[in-house]
């Protein structure tokens, strides 16, 4: 049972990262890699302010503009300069690391003993086991209301027809580098949120919590939708939050088994592996079916 | 000064323009050589040539899409040479060949035709279609007469490539452009859904008196359509023909003249036949 709480709320910190991962990968068709470097920034720049003392909410906000000016720059490398979008989130996220090492001064910030966005939370009345969950969830339920509404605004809609059709949109008079960039920020301030709430979960904010980020939002995104299809954008955006706790079940269930945790980031590469091939697997193994019966 | 000598009348005046492909490679190719043209208000120009004339590459430099070399552009008056294509498009409106290209697949069709609505103006933070908007969408896509105001609130996807030329049409037209451009838009559909399409185009265009070019390869339907023809050879218009000359043409004369101007006759198989 607790590990079963924990998974959950783990994947619903996590899912705001999903969620981040999801804007560039699927809503502007554009693999960002920055999250690598955004999502230790936002654990950075929190650890860095609240040990100065700055209030965890503050805290948790700059470290959401943060990770929006490293969107930012990516946009920027992208759009203006040119630079493929791989190659653009490189670039950011190699350069981050320095930032984030600058930011801490060392390559890890403990967090015992100061009060966090969760202590706010448990003072509040909620049991200390549901706290990251409570957290979790409201963080959640308001970052999928806002994007939902954002998403029916007269940008927001063409921003999510950039991804679509760029020549479609500009013939409409919009300039998409604009709008990439814009996809950029919002998805990488969300990646920096979940950095820092991780950051203040887990007690300390590391140089290298960053590593393999990009693989876990991803494959949440995956399992969001092989489990649960294509839907209005506001359901969409819920089931790449489920997806984000059904891969931390899954993780907690391999963890269980016996996987020595040393293993799990090659584990997590073979979770989206799986889940990116599923839907080849199952088109070859219909073709197969199909042949048989004529 | 990009003012002098021009008409009210000059909705779009093209001078000297000059467009190189690939320059000073092995594969330089020279597409447009000193294009001029002047179309007036409401003239509705159908553009013949064969392949690699320039059709394309004249209507993707008076959209925006490509920047001319040399030469210059005027729409309305005012000079766009410079302008790319986002900045031009309120004065732009576009259908293209592929039907993909001119509505958003994952988004619905009330919201394909809000952006449509906004075209060329600053958007904001406005949240929703309002119901007035979603009226207005219902009266005008009802004209299509294809029945889609009763699926207002489905993916464009899952529309057939008719159904969604005739949707672009709608949407390059509902904030009146002062271009019309139509580049083959009905070479990818089907005989009778060709027809249907470019029944709704002579109906929108006509009644709204755009000023309009369509590139077509079917010299039946460049004949038959519009109150102005021009044919394109290597960069260059080489017929103009006014609405008189056009009405007392048939292909056969077309074909001639084609072989008289430019030396060659004309080898696209597509263009003879159709």
């Amino acid at each position: 049972m607790d590990i079963l709480i924990t998974a959950l709320s783990q994947g619903l910190l996590w899912a705001l990262l999903a969620i981040g991962v999801y804007i560039t990968y699927r809503i502007l068709d554009t693999p960002d890699l920055s999250a690598e470097g955004t999502f230790p920034l936002g654990g950075a720049i929190a650890a860095a302010l609240m040990v100065q003392g700055v209030s965890p909410i503050i805290a948790t906000i700059v470290a959401i503009v943060g990770g929006m000016s490293a969107g930012f720059v990516t946009g920027i490398l992208y759009t203006k300069l040119k630079i493929p979008p791989l190659l653009s989130g490189i670039l950011t996220m190699t350069g981050l690391y320095s930032i984030n090492l600058r930011i801490m001064g060392r390559a890890n910030i403990s967090l015992i003993g100061q009060q966090t966005i969760f202590d706010g939370v448990e003072s509040l009345g909620v049991p200390a086991q549901f706290v990251p969950m409570f957290v979790g969830i409201i963080c959640t339920l308001i970052v999928v209301g806002l994007l939902h509404l954002f998403f029916h605004t007269e940008i927001g809609y063409t921003l999510r027809a950039t991804g679509d059709n760029e020549q479609m949109v500009r013939a409409q008079g919009v300039d998409t580098d604009r709008m990439k960039i814009l996809g950029l920020m919002v998805s990488n301030g969300l990646i920096a949120f979940s950095g820092s709430l991780i950051a203040q979960d887990n007690g300390f904010s590391d140089i290298s919590m960053g590593v393999g980020v990009i693989v876990i939002g991803l494959a949440s995104v995956i399992i969001g939708e092989v489990l649960f299809g294509s839907l209005s954008i506001a359901k969409r955006l819920l089931c790449v939050a489920l997806g984000s706790m059904v891969y931390r079940m899954i993780i907690a269930l391999v963890l269980n088994l016996g996987m020595n945790p040393i293993d799990l980031k090659l584990i997590s590469a073979i979770v989206l592996t799986i889940t990116l091939a599923s839907p080849m697997v199952k088109k070859s193994l219909d073709k197969r079916n199909g042949k048989r019966g004529i | 000064m990009e003012r002098e000598g021009y008409k009210m009348s000059d909705v779009l005046k093209l001078t000297q323009l000059q467009m190189t492909f690939e320059k000073g490679t092995v594969n330089e190719n020279h597409v447009l050589k000193g294009v001029n043209f002047t179309a007036h208000k409401g003239d509705f120009i159908t553009v013949i040539g064969g392949n690699g004339a320039g059709k394309s590459t004249l209507l993707n430099s008076i959209a925006g899409t490509l920047l001319v070399d040399e030469g210059s552009i005027a729409i309305d008056g005012i000079d766009v040479t410079h302008q790319v294509e986002y900045q031009r498009a309120k004065l732009v409106g576009r259908v293209f060949q592929d039907p993909r290209m001119g509505t958003a697949t994952r988004m619905t069709i009330e919201e394909n035709m809000k952006i449509a609505l906004k075209r060329g103006q600053r958007r904001g933070l406005r949240i929703g279609i309002s119901p007035k908007e979603r009226e207005m969408f219902h009266e005008q896509i009802k004209q299509l007469e294809l029945g889609l105001e009763e699926r207002m609130k489905m993916e464009v996807g899952l529309l057939s490539g008719g159904q969604r030329q005739a949707l672009t049409l709608l949407m390059a037209t509902m904030v009146q452009p002062k271009i019309l451009l139509l580049d083959e838009h009905t070479a990818a559909l089907d005989p009778k859904t060709a027809e249907q399409v470019l029944y709704l185009t002579n109906k929108i265009v006509t009644e709204q008196k755009l000023t309009t070019f369509m590139i077509t390869h079917n010299m039946h339907d460049a004949l038959r359509y519009g109150n102005r023809l021009i044919m394109l050879d290597q960069g260059q218009i080489i017929v103009d023909l006014s609405k008189e000359e056009k009405e007392k043409s048939s292909v056969e004369e077309l074909m001639h003249l084609f072989k008289e101007r430019s030396g060659t006759t004309i080898k696209d198989d597509a263009m003879l036949l159709a």
